[in-house]
């Protein structure tokens, strides 16, 4: 008896169900992407405009058989506008996902609003500490990395290459701070001196350079995001100092080498940065991506535009798990946190933060077939590497 | 404990950035102290020297070629505007000018961005320039000795413009008083052209000569803009002596401070207080001196205006 009720329950259930689930599959899918479009920064929310269409040409502009809309809006790198560009996405627009962010004062500026929506979050680029550790969500997610993590990559390839001695030149801003803090954790040597400059209005280096020769040291670690690295190589070069190796991170990039090319900065070639990824990373949908978007756009993606393309893949995958219904926010966010898809960096896994369990790499500047100047991977650093913040995050992971 | 080679490249380093300066100050200054006129869109013919320089530049392969076009191009846009716009701004106040030449930066960065998009232009050097020279041991970038020599060759002609010439007779007597000059006979209206034009010119050349340091890009004349205004603050309004001093001041005190300070902050501070403290003071040091000088001279160490 009680058993038949169980049953005649259940099958009542699923027939009130099951129309239901027919008629949640949304009509539409709004994603909100917000970048940098205006300004010096806007050649990167360019690159990631470029590289979200390659995503969605690859999809045929649909997710599990939906179709899919990418409204993009401008943050000019201010906290508040990005904000009130959020707001607006969520309110005005009603999109059903968030994604892009650059900076990581934007992203946390713009953080709750999201939250408060019930909306998802994923994060194209902005690695900060805060959202990796206590302010971490169950709908936040990263196809990126942790800013400490690519510096301390740096660290350990300066341990293996034998460089007793460092100097090192950075912005003096959080991120700037972040990457100093980053190299000092991994880096055994010595380090011989530490400027931290004006941000972002100096970009007369003279006086940093000149210490940096007098201090002797083995080689020079740099983070010079935007436009300040190409005026920091040049003047590198100028002031004499190209028997001193340089070590970058987020300086060296697709959006910087065809300016440096350009001003025929010859002395960047053959120096040594870090990533999770480069254009020549050998994964077939690596090579599918940066193939089709050189045929569009002529140049190479940067690891902007990758994790862009990742963000809108994830995504993908998780509409496709859901049957094309976002209602379904648990089954979303379970298929969020398997990463089953096919990113630009090959197979990879979630921290308890959301954040990428991955691989980074040792990128050398050289000059492709065709006299590009571009980044290639060197060598394996890190395997399945976690950022340190993870253990600052209280969800557990149960996947 | 100092290395003295150390010390004598710093030297230079603000020498090299104080001549810099005194190319962009030089110009504002004799705006400023003969039409009384306050221009913020100083910085934005810089950043359109620079820009038509680099155009040139990447365009021919010719850096020189670069500098000789963006000089009378950016005299003819500077001589526009001041018949067009700033002409009918010299009786009305400060404030007004203020407004003004504001919207013309905002104007200039959205005119760049429209011609040479968002990204900025890259300036190529002839490679000999890219390259440094031993002197006593110490390298030296070529270009920027090439940067001095250029500074003190403008310095040299204006000296000699303003001092020996009769236009420079008219100069002088406009920064000492504008009305007796007129009164005079003389055509004020066409010294004003001139000197704006002028200044327009210095700037567009500093601007072509920055380019290969830092790049042309937007909003770069805004960010130099403000240590201009402390040269000639402490210059003295009007004064062509006083901006080659006060940028050579700050130009030194700027990189003396970028480079010492940190060191001498470490022998009273623990390491990392004294890391993080030291870029801060030492951007401070250029305000403080500033400061002072208003204090006890507040017309500045060469006033045009006392004769």
């Amino acid at each position: 008896m009680k058993k038949t009720l169980v049953l005649g329950v259940s099958a009542l259930a699923l027939a009130l169900a099951a129309p239901q689930a027919m008629a949640a599959k949304a009509k539409e899918i709004k994603i909100g992407f917000v970048t940098t479009l205006s300004g010096g920064a806007g050649v990167i929310g360019k690159d990631m405009r470029n590289s979200v269409q390659i995503a969605l040409d690859h999809l045929g502009n649909k997710m599990g058989g939906v179709p899919v809309k990418v409204l993009f809006e401008d943050d000019q790198v201010k906290p508040e506008v990005g904000k009130q560009k959020t707001e607006k996405l969520l309110h005005k627009d009603k999109v059903d996902i968030m994604s892009g962010f650059i900076w990581s004062h934007v992203v946390l500026a713009s953080r709750n609003s999201v939250v408060k929506a019930g909306k998802f979050l994923i994060i194209s680029n902005a690695g900060t500490s805060k959202i990796a550790g206590r302010l971490c969500h169950k709908n936040i997610f990263s196809t990126s990395w942790q800013n400490d993590q690519v510096p301390m990559a740096m660290g350990e390839v300066l341990n293996k290459r034998g460089v007793k001695s460092l100097y090192i030149v950075a912005p003096n801003y959080a991120a700037g701070r972040d990457m100093v803090a980053g190299v000092e954790r991994t880096f055994k040597g010595k380090i011989l001196g530490k400027d931290l400059t004006k941000w972002p209005t100096q970009l007369d280096f003279s006086a940093e350079l000149a210490k940096a020769r007098a201090s002797k040291a083995d080689g020079v670690f740099i983070f010079y995001p935007g436009r300040a690295t190409n005026a920091f190589m040049r003047q590198y070069a100028q002031a004499g100092l190209t028997k001193t190796p340089l070590y970058s991170v987020f300086s060296v990039d697709s959006l910087s080498l065809p300016k440096m090319q350009q001003a025929k900065l010859t002395n960047v070639l053959g120096t040594f940065s870090t990533q999770f990824w480069a254009p020549d990373l050998d994964t077939p949908v690596n090579k599918k991506f940066v193939a089709d978007y050189r045929k569009k756009f002529g140049s190479y993606p940067s690891h902007y535009g990758a994790q862009s393309y990742d963000s809108i893949m994830l995504i993908d995958s998780a509409v496709r798990a859901a049957g094309g219904d976002l209602k379904k926010m648990d089954t979303m966010r379970a298929a969020f946190r398997k990463a089953d898809y096919g990113s630009v960096r090959g197979k990879y896994v979630y921290g308890n933060n959301h954040f990428p369990i991955q691989d980074f790499y040792l990128r050398k500047v050289v000059a492709d077939a065709d006299g590009k100047w571009t980044t290639k991977i060197e060598q394996k650093v890190y395997s399945n590497h976690q950022d340190v913040y993870a253990s600052k995050c209280k969800m557990k992971k149960t996947w | 404990m100092v290395d003295p080679h150390l010390l004598f490249e710093q030297l230079f380093n603000g020498v090299q950035y104080g001549i810099l300066l005194f190319l962009l100050a030089a110009g504002l200054t004799l705006v400023f102290g003969i039409m009384d006129m306050m221009n913020l869109a100083h910085g934005s013919l810089y950043m359109l020297g620079a820009y038509i320089a680099a155009t040139v530049a990447l365009a021919t392969d010719s850096f020189l070629l670069g500098i000789a076009v963006a000089l009378p191009a950016t005299l003819i846009v500077g001589i526009f505007l001041e018949v067009v716009i700033l002409r009918k701004l010299y009786d009305r106040g400060h404030l007004d000018q203020v407004l003004a030449t504001f919207g013309m930066i905002l104007f200039f960065n959205e005119l760049v961005r429209l011609i040479w998009g968002p990204a900025g232009i890259e300036v190529p050097l002839p490679s000999i320039l890219n390259q440094s020279v031993t002197l006593f041991s110490i390298p030296l970038p070529l270009y920027r000795i090439l940067v001095i020599g250029v500074g003190l060759a403008v310095a040299g002609f204006l000296y000699i413009l303003v001092v020996k010439t009769k236009i420079g007779m008219l100069i002088r007597a406009g920064a000492s008083n504008r009305e007796m000059v007129g009164a005079l006979g003389i055509d004020i209206k066409k010294i004003f052209t001139l000197v704006f034009g002028l200044g327009a010119a210095l700037a567009a050349l500093a601007g072509a000569m920055a380019g290969p340091i830092f790049a042309a890009t937007i909003g770069m004349g805004e960010n130099i803009l403000i240590q201009v205004l402390v040269v000639i603050v402490i210059g003295g309004i009007g004064s062509i002596r006083g901006a080659f001093v006060g940028a050579l001041l700050i130009g030194v005190i700027e990189i003396m401070g970028r480079s010492f300070l940190d060191d001498l902050f470490k022998l009273f501070l623990p390491v990392n207080a004294a890391e993080t403290a030291a870029p801060a003071a030492a951007s401070m040091l250029i305000y403080i001196l500033m400061a002072l000088v208003l204090f006890f001279r507040p017309q500045g160490l060469f006033p045009a205006r006392s004769g």
